[in-house]
């Protein structure tokens, strides 16, 4: 990392994909709907459950409305991209896998002080918990690492390694920027600004200040009942993507300022509920299928 | 004699748990290995790895056993039974004092029999708060996987595979493998004894005891900090949580970017200790200092300049989030917060912060008047409750809850608050535990006192008191604050009134347990102290006097006088007195009134009944004057008095009035006796 250039924002990702891709993962694409984390995606979420084996890696763009900050934070966005492994079952060196990947990236481990530091990650809107680490450099979080125990209120029969690399940060460590709309995107003078600084702010002004909180809420209870009614049909997919829905439009709800705080438990038992049947749907597919 | 060594080395343990599981893992062996009277045991613990070292006995020697069977003439079924469980026969039993007995001899079992059999079993049901499965099927869980286990009797494999039931447990099985560093000696080595095993693990960069690696952050954090003429916040926690995060703890320092030096102390040390598990450090003067101190996991090829610039612009990051905050927040008045409280729950049956924060300022108005603060200090504790909770919608303290209080100190202030009402809002979470000073200041003072006068009154009345292991609000805490308070500050205030203020008209059987729940705090407060147990009966035996500083007098000055001579002896006759009543009260009791000086018959009696008369009043002086040494002295003067009584009096004359007439007489004594405590309860 010393003598060559840095790597820009894409050239990291590449970076990742081919790595990813040699150890075995299917390459996929970003989910089409608005997730608040990778972990979110159908590609993990629903591939963490039963039986069978599964390797992908893919970045997705989160948004969490409420980490907005009109473009003024130099270290907060209400939308970013995720890099995110699901490795299932656990790989024996998923530890090691993850520190391979870190070298493929320019981190040398003995010059940067890497570390384990216990996290115990949870995700109650969807049922979600799993034992792991946050994964410091040099005092920095720049990647969560979790042992899925439980996805949908269900165990995880197989249980799966969930890497997720924060990609904002890592590049701007790996590229020593302290400001993220300064990151070195393409290597020919495209700033992360300019790709993404209007947007923040747009988006924050919605979030904020112009969503409609009143449709919000109308779609939020339409996105309930069609993934009630979707997984009582069985189609998993479909009813879970609804279920993904419902979950962005309470977190702009919650942006707006309109969920007080004992409605805020029941809309996210409201969402868990969705994921929930969501995932048993899945399960109940997975068994009658021929895969 | 042998020695025993067992490593379980795993991906990396929470930091918090390693000590306790090492504690665990010691005392399991122990116990499972009791045949072979373990001894001299060790334990170590770090990020990958828990081990423990013993000595045990080669074998388990040779024994009889005698089980007891039927009693002899028992029907034949029940004979049947007991030979079928041990797969004898009738004529192996013998019958000893009317029983059938197996004696049976057991063959020695050797230790490493002994223990492979113990360790798979212990290792299945380690106790971790909170383990987890991975891989393709097994149920074994750990705290994070397991990857080897080492386990050796005096150098040999213990083999034992952890498989069981058709579980594969992963493959796992006792070796003689350990590893070193991750990233400085990577890849297994052979452990040859557990002295070995230290030294081998210390040549791969592993310091595996923990007070080693705690003495290397100490020491290199102060002698980093000294070379700037600065020192470390003193933090055993943080020591303890870094040294269960790193294998080799080098210490480093990184400097605070000028720009963030504006923040306020308490801000910056929070952040870089939650965060970021780094240690402040404070200038000469107690002023923050410009560096922190970190501890990285190995010695850094480059002396650690990568990772210092890495851990400084980490620092910036964060610094820059809370300036955020700080900037945001004071953009908006503290008491332009106080609405936004009626969103903010408190508990559902009492209400919202708001409600809340309107009771404090209430109480914290009647507290003032009750130390006897003039009309401004008054409105100033009124003003200062209505604030003490608006900090809880900054966004500080929602980043950062422990800075609740502190930072609503500070906005207060930022706000031209004045100085008392923003202290006050700032110390009246204090103390915050049993090692935190109480506040001092007055305004401060009757705020801290009516916040935990509403958190108490208002979880007695929902009937939410605590349990024997239960304290889920904290309320012994909050009495406990309430106690400190008061005595370090010596108040005068009748709690028992202010409870009832505080219960602001709500009534019951559990709010009502109240003065006797704050009454055993206090007890327990004080025996920790080292107060005797039947002095604090003695005083306490009618609950609480809602006056604390009397209280604490009144136990004192009794500790004192049952220490003199005439206290002891004064005690000796209270009792005498007591159990004679006792018996004599039972037979034709109670003997009350007064007694009848015409019926006194001894020079004794109208002795004791003068020296009643004389002490009585002197007595009531001195309490109601809250002179209780003067008053003990008062009583302890008729110490003479009664000893003569009890030589030459007895109390059951044959004649009945005389008889009785003396009874009301002792019953008078044991009366002023009780003016003063119940010394029934003192023992000795």
């Amino acid at each position: 990392m010393s003598a060559t250039r840095p790597l820009c924002f894409q050239d990291l990702i590449l970076r990742l994909h081919q790595f990813w891709s040699e150890k075995g993962c299917a390459i996929l694409q970003p989910y089409d709907t608005e997730l608040g984390a990778g972990t979110l995606s159908p590609h993990t979420t629903l591939r963490a459950l039963g039986p069978k084996p599964w390797a992908a890696a893919y970045v997705q763009p989160c948004r969490r409305p409420s980490d907005g900050r009109y473009g003024e934070n130099p270290n907060r966005l209400q939308h970013y991209y995720q890099y995110q492994v699901l490795l299932k079952p656990t790989p024996e060196d998923s530890q090691q896998l993850l520190l391979d990947s870190y070298r493929a990236i320019g981190i040398d481990p003995e010059l940067h002080d890497i570390r384990f530091v216990e996290d115990d990650w949870e995700n109650p809107t969807i049922g979600a918990w799993g034992l792991g680490w946050e994964v410091w450099c040099d005092g920095m979080e720049v990647s969560q690492f979790t042992y899925f125990q439980q996805v949908g209120g269900i165990p995880t029969v197989m249980p799966s390694t969930e890497l997720t690399y924060g990609l904002e940060r890592l590049a701007m460590y790996v590229q020593g920027v302290e400001n993220v709309y300064d990151l070195d995107f393409n290597g020919r003078g495209l700033t992360y600004g300019d790709v993404f600084l209007r947007a923040e702010q747009d988006y924050s002004r919605h979030n904020f200040e112009l969503a409609d909180t009143q449709m919000l809420l109308t779609h939020f209870n339409d996105a309930e009942r069609e993934s009630m009614r979707l997984s009582e049909a069985g189609v998993a997919q479909p009813a879970y993507d609804q279920c993904l829905k419902a979950s962005h439009l309470f977190n702009l709800l919650d942006a707006r300022g309109v969920i007080s705080v004992s409605e805020r438990a029941s809309y996210i038992g409201r969402v868990r509920a969705l994921a929930k049947a969501a995932c048993d749907a899945w399960l109940a597919g997975e068994e009658t299928s021929h895969g | 004699m042998a020695e025993l060594f067992l490593e379980l080395f795993s991906e990396e343990i929470p930091s918090g748990m390693q000590a306790r599981a090492a504690e665990d893992l010691g005392s399991l062996l122990t116990k499972a290995l009791d045949g072979l009277n373990p001894r001299d045991l060790r334990t170590f613990f770090g990020a990958r790895r828990i081990a423990a070292v013993l000595n045990i006995d080669a074998e388990i020697p040779a024994r009889s056993v005698s089980e007891r069977g039927p009693r002899e003439g028992a029907p034949e079924k029940a004979l049947e039974g007991f030979t079928r469980k041990h797969g004898v026969t009738p004529a192996d039993l013998t019958l000893e004092n009317g029983f059938w007995v197996l004696n049976k001899s057991l063959d020695p079992v050797s230790a490493e029999s002994r223990v492979s059999e113990a360790v798979p079993d212990l290792l299945w049901k380690f106790p971790w708060p909170k383990s987890m499965r991975w891989g393709a099927g097994s149920n074994f869980t750990w705290v994070r996987p397991l990857r080897r286990i080492a386990c050796l009797l005096d150098g040999h494999v213990v083999p034992f595979p952890l498989a069981r039931d058709g579980d594969d447990a992963h493959g796992l099985k006792a070796s003689n493998l350990s590893e070193g560093h991750r990233f400085l000696a990577p890849g297994a080595f052979e452990i040859l004894s557990a002295s070995q095993w230290q030294d081998e693990l210390e040549t791969r960069s592993v310091i595996v005891d923990m007070d080693s690696r705690r003495d290397m952050v100490r020491t290199g954090v102060a002698r980093l900090a000294e070379q700037h003429g600065i020192t470390v916040v003193q933090d055993d926690g943080l020591v303890d949580e870094v040294c269960g995060l790193v294998e080799y703890p080098v210490p480093l320092l990184g400097k605070i970017d000028a720009a963030f030096m504006d923040l306020p102390a308490e801000v910056m040390q929070v952040s870089m200790r939650i965060n970021q598990r780094y240690f402040a450090l404070r200038n000469p003067d107690g002023k923050a200092a410009p560096y922190f101190a970190f501890i990285g996991n190995l010695p850094f090829k480059d002396g650690g300049k990568l990772t210092t610039a890495g851990n400084e612009r980490v620092l910036r990051a964060r610094f820059a989030d809370a300036r955020h905050f700080w900037d945001l927040d004071r953009k908006t008045k503290l008491a332009d917060r106080v609405p936004a409280l009626t969103v903010v729950t408190f508990h559902a049956k009492l209400g919202t912060q708001a409600e809340r924060a309107e009771r404090i300022s209430k109480l914290a108005g009647t507290v003032a008047q009750a130390m006897g603060l003039d009309g401004v200090q008054i409105a100033q504790a009124e003003g200062a409750g209505l604030l003490a909770k608006a900090d809880l919608t900054t966004g500080m303290v929602g980043e950062f809850p422990e800075l609740q209080g502190v930072m609503g100190g500070y906005y207060a202030a930022h706000d031209g608050e004045d100085e008392a009402v923003s202290r006050a809002v700032a110390e009246h979470y204090l103390p915050r535990g049993q090692s935190d000073d109480t506040a001092k200041a007055p305004v401060s003072v009757a705020v801290a006192l009516a916040d935990r006068l509403d958190l108490l009154a208002g979880f007695f009345a929902i009937g939410e008191l605590p349990s024997g292991s239960g304290d889920p609000y904290a309320l012994r805490r909050a009495a406990l604050g309430i106690i400190r308070t008061i005595r370090d500050n010596g108040l005068r205030l009748d709690l028992t009134a202010l409870f009832a203020q505080a219960a602001n008209g709500r009534t019951g059987d559990e709010l009502a347990k109240l003065p006797d729940f704050m009454a055993e705090r206090l007890r327990v407060q004080l025996r920790s102290e080292g107060e005797r147990h039947d002095v604090l009966a003695a005083i306490l035996t009618h609950g609480l006097d809602g006056d604390l500083v009397r209280l604490l007098a009144r136990t004192s000055a009794l500790s004192d006088m049952i220490q003199t001579e005439d206290g002891r002896n004064l005690l000796a006759a209270a009792k005498r007195a007591a159990n004679i009543l006792r018996i004599e009260d039972k037979k034709d009791g109670p003997h009350t009134g007064a007694p009848d000086p015409e019926l006194y018959t001894q020079d004794e009696e109208r002795a004791l009944a003068t020296g009643l008369d004389q002490a009585v009043p002197a007595i009531e002086t001195a309490l109601k004057e809250e002179r209780f040494t003067d008053a003990m002295q008062a009583i302890a003067t008729l110490r003479p008095t009664l000893d003569h009584f009890f030589e030459a009096v007895t109390v059951n004359a044959p004649e009945p009035e005389v008889r009785a007439n003396r009874l009301k007489l002792l019953s008078r004594f044991r009366a002023t006796t009780a003016l003063i405590a119940d010394f029934g309860q003192i023992e000795g």
